[in-house]
């Protein structure tokens, strides 16, 4: 005995502890980042994207930005919806419209995009009528769209399962591809329908699920056409990303043998193009790629969350001024590629469209609850219409809102 | 034009409540739709509300600092334009519920319209936390029930009744079947009243709730459930609760031989640790809440109870008492009643409401004695007491002690006790500071009975002494009606006769 130290270890001294900030990691200093354009609306030139970005027509560009006006005039009339009673609940996006559109966008018809909750922007590049979105957050709905139509899946709202879903879907893409391959080589026919890919959306806090784990384990094994895009919004609620991961993000694709790719997720011109390369890489058959778009939540979690009670307003202020839709309106002005009656058009459209939504939300109907019941087994079940009917008492021993009124 | 009523949503996840903590916009004033109206606290943040509707402000419904329930109207707006795309809102109770404090003297008569003592139910509005545990009342606010039982209680208690019939009986008649002998009501049936709540589904049916896995354990470990406390949500016996029923049950087994830890082994390993879960765990919550909120203060007087023993050999003899166990604790607890009624605010309650404290006098007996029974420490009460007869009262206490005993005490019993009565006399104690059971201002000990010299006119001579100690909530009680309880109390107790009057 009387050891006065332990004796130290072989890892003592050696290079195995990396030194990974986390003010680094939290400030987006520890990993390069993909910018096309800055903050301040100008131009910045990148070996790999620059080229896509190159290809974008000054119409697309102006598209580009009445998407994300469009989407934030949504989202702020959907607030309103919640505060007035007339949602249950409500999902913001402001400030993720560029990680959102730009994704979107990229994504070709034949591709399929898993969500999460808050994709509203993605939902809104796949033709999802916005109003019917509503339904799911009104309570009227289990879902809301017919995923079929667009190829955008329902809201996930348990986190982090998507990832699973859509490595399944997209290895599914992937055997169908190689059976219509076979076929067509023997046939000697036209050749099979374009080839297409997923997108599985996810964010921060979900990367700290088991399921992204498994998921980009199996979609890195069998090659599955996927891309995992997670959006860093640098807050799990009230958890920072910084003690969600101490290396940034887009790194731990390197684990799992794919290429990751951070880029900044307020920059559209940016997202755009690497969501298109990942889609071609990952529909050529290359295999799975990660990226992440850093960007931030400006708004609360939900409207049942209030984040003043866990970050400093100067962090927000901070980020409002690297703002997704102001930065390209700087740059459309002064490339000259819109002007005044463009803007004014796209606040109009935004009007139009948030009167639209608030009239269609008032009147979703509540579905009947008999439908809930019917839609147990395809056939009548004598055990079923023995629940049904009992609930339907049940529900009856209650005293009507007016009854209950007078009998105070 | 019409007039549109905005009601308060719930802007969280399940709020029932918030306050208005400043209004942005006045009688009068033009608004938009979104225009923030006012801006509201929740528990969980500050939110503005914005406006559903474009008009002009017709009206403020409630004012700033007043906290409303969801669903209360708040603003009424009259719209100017039509706007087809507003809901019809229904019209609502008035917004400030802040019931007007009328003056009242401590005690007094009780107001007519409440018919009976049956209609007098003290759990109704009073949730204070009880000694034991038991199913507890949630706070979430319901709908009421139609007041027609006989329907929902037939269709949820017959399939239960079939289950536990198997197939002897092939159709019997509902009002057979339904096992509706529920555990001693706490609201003696009134007529028709309306105060007769039906109850949940659960409480239609006569059975220990338990999850399955927790049946099955039960029954591994040859535990009938109905002896355990109950501490889930819904009042089910959960895995922990018979964790500690268990443990108990081993502690009391092997404590015989054996208990010193061998002198040599660490010290740490010397000490048992016992966590400190159900009736362990509500009797600690119960008398520290007691202990810490209510000022307690605790009076002693000496008795001589010579004329009680006597009475209690006589009643033994008696024909009419046959059968029934008599205790000193009988005529304590006739007199305890008796002198309650000469002294009402010790049977009474300390009440925070949302408008300053108030204190409920009771003009009921629900005399609680405290019972250690295997679960651990009880205060099962009898029901309006004061209408017993000595030996209605007599057969209670039996009961009770029974029941008691068996550890078998049903929540409902230890709900709704207006004052106590503990019997340390029974463990050979003379006297103690007892600890006010949750909920009243009064307490009584019964110290042991034996016999002492005692100064009878100048001479000392052996009589029978006990000594009473009583603890009193100071915040309602004060010195001198304690004291006038006491001796009260006492004087019945040297004199018995004294209850004939």
């Amino acid at each position: 005995m009387g050891a006065t130290h332990l004796p130290s270890t072989e890892f003592d001294g050696n290079n195995l502890d990396q030194d990974y900030p986390a003010e680094a990691v939290a400030a987006g200093t520890g990993a390069a980042m993909v910018q096309l354009l800055d903050a301040d609306g100008k131009l910045r030139v990148d070996q790999q994207f620059s080229r896509y970005a190159e290809r974008l027509n000054p119409e697309t560009l102006r598209g580009f930005y009445a998407d994300m006006a469009a989407i934030r005039r949504f989202d702020q009339e959907a607030t309103a919806l919640q505060r007035q009673g007339q949602l249950a609940l409500w999902v913001p996006m402001t400030g993720q419209e560029a990680a959102q559109i730009g994704s979107g966008r990229a994504s070709k018809p034949q591709d399929y995009l898993f969500p999460t909750y808050r994709e509203h922007g993605v939902a809104y590049t796949r033709n999802v009528d916005l109003a019917e979105l509503l339904r799911q957050f009104r309570g009227v709905s289990n879902g809301g769209w017919d995923p079929k139509e667009t190829n955008f899946h329902l809201y996930t709202l348990v986190l982090a399962a998507q990832t699973l879903h859509a490595v399944g879907y997209a290895m599914g893409i992937q055997r169908d591809q190689e059976a219509a391959l076979e076929a067509t080589a023997a046939s000697g026919g036209e050749p099979a329908e374009p080839a297409a890919a997923v997108i599985a959306y996810f964010g921060d806090g979900a990367s700290s699920e088991g399921d992204v784990h498994e998921s980009m384990i199996f979609a890195s094994s069998f090659s599955a056409p996927v891309v995992f895009f997670c959006q860093n919004n640098q807050w799990a609620i009230s958890v920072p990303s910084s003690v969600q991961s101490k290396v940034p993000l887009s790194q731990r694709a390197a684990g799992y043998g794919f290429p990751g790719i951070r880029v900044d997720g307020n920059d559209i011109l940016a997202v755009h193009a690497v969501t298109e390369w990942a889609l071609d890489h990952a529909r050529n058959g290359n295999g799975p790629v990660l990226i992440e778009a850093f960007t931030y939540r400006v708004g609360a979690h939900t409207t049942a969350d209030d984040p003043t009670k866990y970050r400093e307003s100067a962090e927000e202020a901070s980020w409002r001024a690297r703002d997704p839709l102001e930065r390209l309106e700087k740059y459309l002005r002064a490339e000259g590629l819109a002007d005044e009656d463009f803007f004014e058009q796209v606040a109009a459209d935004g009007a139009d469209l948030a009167a639209y939504v608030r009239k269609t939300a008032y009147d979703l109907q509540a579905p009947d609850i008999r439908e809930s019941f019917a839609n147990v087994y395809a056939e009548a079940h004598p055990l079923v219409a023995e629940e049904l009917a009992w609930f339907e008492q049940y529900s009856a021993g209650f005293a009507d809102e007016a009854e209950s009124e007078a009998g105070r | 034009m019409t007039l549109k009523k905005f009601t308060l949503p719930d802007v969280g996840e399940g709020l029932t409540e918030a306050e208005i903590v400043s209004w942005k916009v006045k009688a009068g004033d033009t608004v938009a739709i979104n225009d923030i109206l006012c801006e509201i606290e929740t528990a969980k943040s500050l939110v503005e509300l914005p406006s559903p509707y474009a008009g002009t402000v017709h009206e403020l419904l409630v004012t700033e600092g007043v906290t409303i329930d969801v669903g209360t109207a708040i603003i009424s707006v009259s719209e100017g334009a039509l706007d087809d795309a507003s809901p019809a809102m229904p019209d609502l109770a008035p917004a400030v519920a802040s019931a007007s404090p009328v003056e009242q003297p401590l005690y007094g008569t009780l107001t007519e319209d409440d018919g009976g003592p049956g209609s007098t139910d003290p759990e109704a509005p009073v949730m204070n936390p009880l000694v034991g545990s038991g199913p507890k009342a949630d706070a979430v606010k319901r709908r009421p029930r139609r007041n027609i039982p006989s329907a929902p209680t037939e269709s949820v208690a017959i399939p239960a009744a079939s289950a536990m019939q198997d197939t002897s009986t092939d159709v019997a008649p509902p009002a057979a079947a339904v096992p509706v002998d529920l555990p001693s009501p706490t609201v003696p049936a009134t007529q028709g009243g309306p105060a007769f709540i039906a109850g949940t589904i659960s409480g239609l049916v006569n059975r220990v709730l338990a999850k399955p896995p927790v049946r099955k354990i039960a029954k591994d470990l040859g535990i009938d459930l109905a002896d355990v406390v109950a501490t889930g949500l819904r009042g089910e016996v959960t895995r922990e609760d018979l964790v500690s029923y268990q443990s108990q049950r081993d502690a009391e087994l092997d404590r015989a031989d054996g208990f010193w830890g061998k002198t040599g082994k660490p010290q740490d390993q010397r000490v048992e640790r016992i966590p400190v879960k159900g009736v362990r765990k509500a009797t600690a919550k119960a008398m520290v809440e007691s202990s810490f909120s209510a000022p307690h203060v605790s009076i002693f007087v000496d008795v001589d109870a010579s004329r009680t023993m006597e009475f209690v050999k006589r009643l033994k003899a008696s024909r009419d008492f046959e059968g029934i166990r008599v205790s000193p604790l009988l005529i304590l607890s006739k007199a305890v009643v008796w002198a309650a009624a000469r002294n009402p605010s010790v049977n009474a309650s300390w009440v925070d409401t949302p408008d300053g404290a108030e204190i409920q006098v009771k003009h009921f007996m629900n005399l609680g004695i405290a019972a250690a029974t295997p679960r651990g420490l009880m205060v099962p009460n009898i029901k309006n007491a004061q209408d017993l007869s000595l030996k209605e009262l007599a057969l209670a206490l039996n009961d009770l002690a029974t029941t008691a005993r068996a550890g078998k005490t049903p929540p409902a019993d230890m709900r709704g006790g207006s004052l106590t009565i503990t019997n340390i006399g029974a463990l050979g104690i003379d006297t103690g500071t007892p600890i006010i059971n949750p909920g009243e201002v009064a307490i009584v000990a019964f110290g042991t009975i034996k016999q002492k010299p005692w100064v009878l006119d100048g001479e000392v001579i052996p009589r029978w002494i006990t000594t009473l100690g009583g603890s009193f909530d100071h915040r309602v009680v004060d010195g001198d009606l304690s004291a006038r309880f006491m001796a009260d109390v006492a004087a019945i107790l040297e004199e018995p006769a004294l209850l004939l009057d």
